[in-house]
């Protein structure tokens, strides 16, 4: 079959880069989606807190996600559910998979890469001990309380204290369970404040700080854990183990964008993200192929998940209109200064910008009362005082097209923290 | 129940004695304390093929390792499991060592391994661009292989219960008598009754030798830990790297794996607990320190999991294989390195031995060929198509690292000797064996097996009893 | 005169806040440690009447006692979030339903109505 715009993924980014194709007037847009349904990762998301952003309400999960799967449908938006994409190809001809049609082809004219993240895995951590049932990720923990109705243990401790372990701290307390402890590597959590509070404190939960699983033990069940004190650079100090009684290790250990199509089909892949390098129309170094959403970075807000896919779809329908092609035009990079990690765009072609160009970034350590700056060849041309900046929340900075095509040519841009308090 | 032939463990050598015993017209009972086949050191080891240069000559570990070898490549094609003649490579990081790399090479030419050389440092970096620059000179072996050590074991098994093996599991022997009319084993269920009783039963070979046997023997269980990588550094190395034994430790060698990952191990030290499968700090720590002497860099971040297997190491450094001082009890006892290797070799001695004891004769209506369960992944579009159109689930992914689907799942369940446990899917299909471990697919194979088995989903199991993942909300 | 430290979730920040009150009165509430508004209006909202929207799941018979999601539909009073998790427990609906079904009305007395939020066919 063939297609104008083919999204690969269901989920939050792609059904908002789906209904932009749309609105910007692209007949033939398809979703394709492993799932039996639309709505992604959402679905299990039953908590609220979705939407301040975009609905300037909260939803839940589910609820969210169905605002943009009703939109879509008001919309036509075409959707291949039960349908796994087993390869792309460098000129867009993608090989799926489904029940119902076998192997097929699908030829698109520009393609939205929007397949999400998936959990790190016990196994990446080398976590020391046995390997029994009751070792879960969070994420798959949340799948059987909130879809499957069943309990993944009664006595719990959570590894990791990003969001989904802080909420399922919560869920699971709430269902009965016991959470003894959250342990969290860092000196602070990559969580939402507003998690810890609602997720640990209402409950008693001790968030334990510098913290990690040395020991697992339990031939066929877990028994128990050992936690530990780590110093700086993150070893264990010996004689600081606890062992701590339980059934289950929950474990919240970071998000891994799924690039494994992208990486398949030849898409020049950033090491610090895992995600495509992208241009500022979220372009990566393939013609037409976009990328939006927790495949090009984790996103710690679902709401700056649809923004960016949203955007990825309006510069995709422009790609296939014929608009924007980049033809030989130099690219001006983006650096990141001090503190920063990385950011999304990597780079820019003037000829291209609209008139704000949103810039997103992370932070690679906790800052007080930083700056962010925005220097242009050597020219400080934003300075944004803050009050923090954790690695946690995603940043942002926008940029005009005015000031971008006043650059000379061979100055890159540059974003840095500057001035924190110590 | 009263049978000829007693197995005890149905590791990879129970399942190959087994297998090669089933050729005869002889009524078999294998006895499995786990609740399926290749649940004990088989499931967590090299998964090497040695080319035989290793073993001492003259001894049972040459004798079998170069036979076993030497039967893997047309068995893997009778059997349908995946096996690779990838090639050895023994490093040497000293020009003094010389003399070790010839003695190996002496070995192996006395043991019958073909194809042995010795290259220089350059030859070797040309075959293996990442091999690390210290090394000097290296043994070339081009028929050492790489196997998949779950497939290989449960292929053996499963022919051998269509040829008409019983399998019992959960089963575990906890005494045996030698009687006036042959040997009664009592379990913690049914008791059986066996002309001939063999032991290949691990770790454990010793605790049963010693239940029959005035020569006591012992086994020390030997942990190995491992750490395993990502496909995507699977092509670091394309044969199996060793090291010189004394030039860093013993032992720790870097292999791709036959479905495409990169292994490194094994540790090794001695446990006095048996059941000792943990990983440690320690030994995951030095497996970065010695596996990186071989090559040029660990891609230490692309670590997907870690294992530790406990190897059988017996008192006197040999395999201990044949009858007993006690007539009718065999032993294929210590069973360590080059155990995998030398099953197949092993599994076709003992059935003789015992079909000789038991004056039996081979059967007509043997079946050898076995038949895998359909890869999906690999398969060709047309092949996908022609699958997919015999059976829609051949369509849909459960396990999207290794894209393993519904229909091969079903399959591992419905077979002989069919899975029910969440591992015993893994090993036979390779669900969630890739990249993020089961998190993706481990909710959606439970929920088939559960369909398949038809019970409810909390008493499935990881391994067993008392390795249950769920039980239901408080509110039921 | 009562002495409460809270931790403001209106950032990251995270500011800790030192808040005395008595009891019962509203107006008798100073927040020290919050270094913007919101940080007070946070605090004399957690000690006068703090409340948080429970979600969860309810069974559904039809479907394999699988679960459906459900949410209070106004925040209730922080005390009562075991208890509507409690209730939950109990309930039972017949799929299909679709978000905005009322699950179980004014639960535990609340005023607040439980209902569904995702739709399941």
């Amino acid at each position: 079959m063939k297609t104008k715009i083919a999204i690969i993924g269901g989920g939050p980014a792609g059904l908002a880069a789906a209904i932009a194709a749309k609105e910007a007037g692209v007949e033939e847009v398809l979703i394709i989606e492993r799932d039996r349904v639309l709505g992604g990762i959402l679905n299990q998301c039953i908590h609220n807190g979705f939407g301040l952003h975009t609905f300037k309400e909260e939803l839940t999960g589910p609820e969210y996600a169905a605002r943009f799967i009703e939109k879509a449908k008001e919309l036509n938006v075409e959707a291949l559910l039960n349908t796994i994409v087993i390869d792309i190809s460098r000129d867009k001809v993608i090989t799926a998979m489904s029940a119902e049609k076998g192997v097929f082809t699908i030829e698109a004219e520009a393609i939205v890469l929007a397949m999400g993240c998936r959990e790190r895995p016990r196994g990446a951590l080398n976590t020391p001990g046995y390997r029994p049932a009751g070792i879960y990720s969070a994420g798959t923990a949340q799948r059987y309380v909130n879809i499957e109705g069943k309990m993944p243990g009664h006595d719990v401790v959570i590894l990791g204290s990003g969001d989904i372990g802080l909420i399922m701290a919560r869920r699971m307390t709430l269902e009965g369970a016991k959470v003894h402890a959250v342990a969290e590597l860092m000196p602070y959590s990559g969580g939402l404040k507003r998690n810890i509070v609602q997720c640990l404190d209402d409950f008693d939960i001790p968030l334990k700080l510098s913290t990690t699983v040395v020991d697992i033990a339990g031939k066929d069940r877990v028994e128990s854990v050992t936690l530990a004190k780590v110093d700086a650079k993150n070893k264990p100090i010996p004689g600081t183990e606890e062992i701590i009684k339980c059934d289950t290790l929950l474990l919240s250990c970071g998000l891994l964008p799924e690039n494994e199509l992208s990486s398949q089909m030849g898409v020049d892949l950033s090491p610090i993200t895992g995600g495509p390098r992208v241009d500022e129309s979220l372009e990566t170094d393939i013609d037409g192929v976009f990328a939006c959403g927790n495949v090009l970075h984790v996103h710690d807000l679902v709401d700056y998940v649809s923004k960016e896919a949203t955007e990825a779809g309006e510069h995709a329908a422009e790609f296939v209109k014929g608009a924007s092609k980049r033809d030989s035009e130099a690219a001006i990079g983006i650096e990141t200064g001090n503190g920063v990690r990385y950011t999304v765009p990597v780079c820019i072609r003037k000829s291209r910008l609209r008139d704000l160009l949103t810039v997103r970034f992370r932070v690679g350590n906790v800052y007080k009362d930083p700056e962010i700056c925005v220097y242009l060849g050597d020219k400080c041309i934003q300075r944004r005082k803050k009050q923090i900046c954790a690695p946690g929340e995603m940043e942002q900075v926008i940029l005009k097209k005015t000031d971008i095509e006043a650059m000379n040519s061979g100055e890159t841009i540059r974003i840095a923290i500057e001035n924190e308090s110590k | 129940m009263k049978v000829n032939t007693v197995i005890i463990g149905a590791g990879v050598v129970g399942s190959s004695i087994a297998r090669e015993l089933s050729r005869f017209d002889v009524s078999i009972a294998v006895l499995e304390r786990a609740s399926d086949v290749c649940e004990g050191t088989s499931k967590a080891n090299s998964g090497i093929v040695h080319a035989g240069f290793d073993a001492v000559p003259g001894t049972k570990k040459a004798y079998f390792n170069v036979r076993g070898s030497k039967k893997m490549e047309a068995l893997s094609k009778e059997l349908d499991f995946a096996y690779r003649r990838n090639g050895s490579i023994v490093l040497s990081f000293n020009k003094e060592d010389r003399p070790k790399l010839e003695e190996l090479l002496k070995r192996g030419e006395a043991n019958g391994v073909e194809g042995l050389k010795i290259l220089s440092g350059d030859e070797i970096r040309k075959m293996e661009p990442n091999i690390s620059d210290e090394v000097v000179e290296a043994l070339y072996a081009p028929t050492g292989g790489i196997v998949c050590p779950f497939n290989l074991t449960i292929a053996m098994a499963e022919n051998a219960s269509v040829n008409g093996a019983k399998f019992f599991f959960n089963t575990e022997v906890t005494g045996i008598e030698k009687t006036s009319e042959g040997f009664k084993i009592t379990t913690n269920g049914e008791e059986f009754l066996a002309d001939t009783v063999i032991n290949a039963a691990g770790v454990y070979a010793d605790r049963i030798h010693n239940m029959v046997c005035s020569d006591k023997i012992k086994i020390t269980a030997r942990k190995g830990e491992y750490c395993l990588y990502d496909k995507k550094v699977g092509g670091t190395v394309s044969s199996t790297i060793f090291q010189l034994p004394g030039a860093y430790g013993k032992g720790v060698l870097v292999t791709p794996t036959v479905h495409g990952n990169l292994l490194i191990g094994p540790t090794a030290t001695d446990t006095e607990d048996k059941e000792a499968v943990n990983t440690t700090a320690v030994g995951l720590d030095s497996l970065q320190a010695t596996g990186g002497k071989s090559i040029k860099a660990v891609p230490f971040r692309s670590v997907i999991t870690s294992f530790a297997g406990l190897r059988a190491h017996p008192e006197g450094d040999d395999f201990i294989i044949g009858e007993s001082t006690v007539p009718g009890f065999f032993d294929a006892a210590g069973i360590e390195s080059p155990g995998l290797s030398a099953a197949p070799a092993i599994g076709e001695f003992l059935a003789g031995e015992v079909a000789k004891k038991l004056s039996a004769k081979e059967k007509s209506d043997f079946k050898a060929a076995r038949k895998g369960i359909p890869n999906v992944a690999l398969a060709s579009p047309e092949e996908k198509q022609r699958l997919v159109k015999e059976n829609p689930m051949y369509a849909n992914v459960i396990c999207r690292c290794e894209l393993v689907t519904e229909g091969e799942i079903v399959d591992a369940i419905k077979r002989p000797l069919g899975a029910t446990t969440l591992d015993g899917v893994k090993r036979r299909t390779r669900a969630g064996m890739g990249r993020c471990q089961a998190g993706f697919c481990s909710p959606k194979t439970l929920e088939i097996l559960a369909r398949e088995l038809n019970v409810p989903i909390e008493s499935l199991t990881k391994h067993g009893p008392g390795s249950e993942f769920l039980s239901p909300h408080k509110s039921v | 005169m009562e002495t409460r430290h809270l931790t403001c979730i209106g950032c990251p920040m995270g500011c800790q806040l030192t808040v005395t009150f008595e009891p019962g009165n509203r107006d008798s509430v100073k927040v020290t440690g919050n270094t913007c508004k919101r940080g007070e209006l946070y605090a004399i909202d957690e000690v006068t009447n703090p409340t948080r929207t429970v979600t969860g799941t309810v069974r559904l018979k039809n479907r394999h006692m699988k679960v459906a999601p459900v949410k209070t539909k106004t925040p209730v009073p922080k005390d009562k979030i075991f208890d509507v998790a409690e209730a939950m427990m109990k309930i039972e609906l017949e799929a299909p339903v679709r978000i905005g079904d009322i699950a179980c009305a004014d639960v535990c007395g609340t005023g607040s109505d439980l209902v569904v939020t995702g739709n399941i066919d």
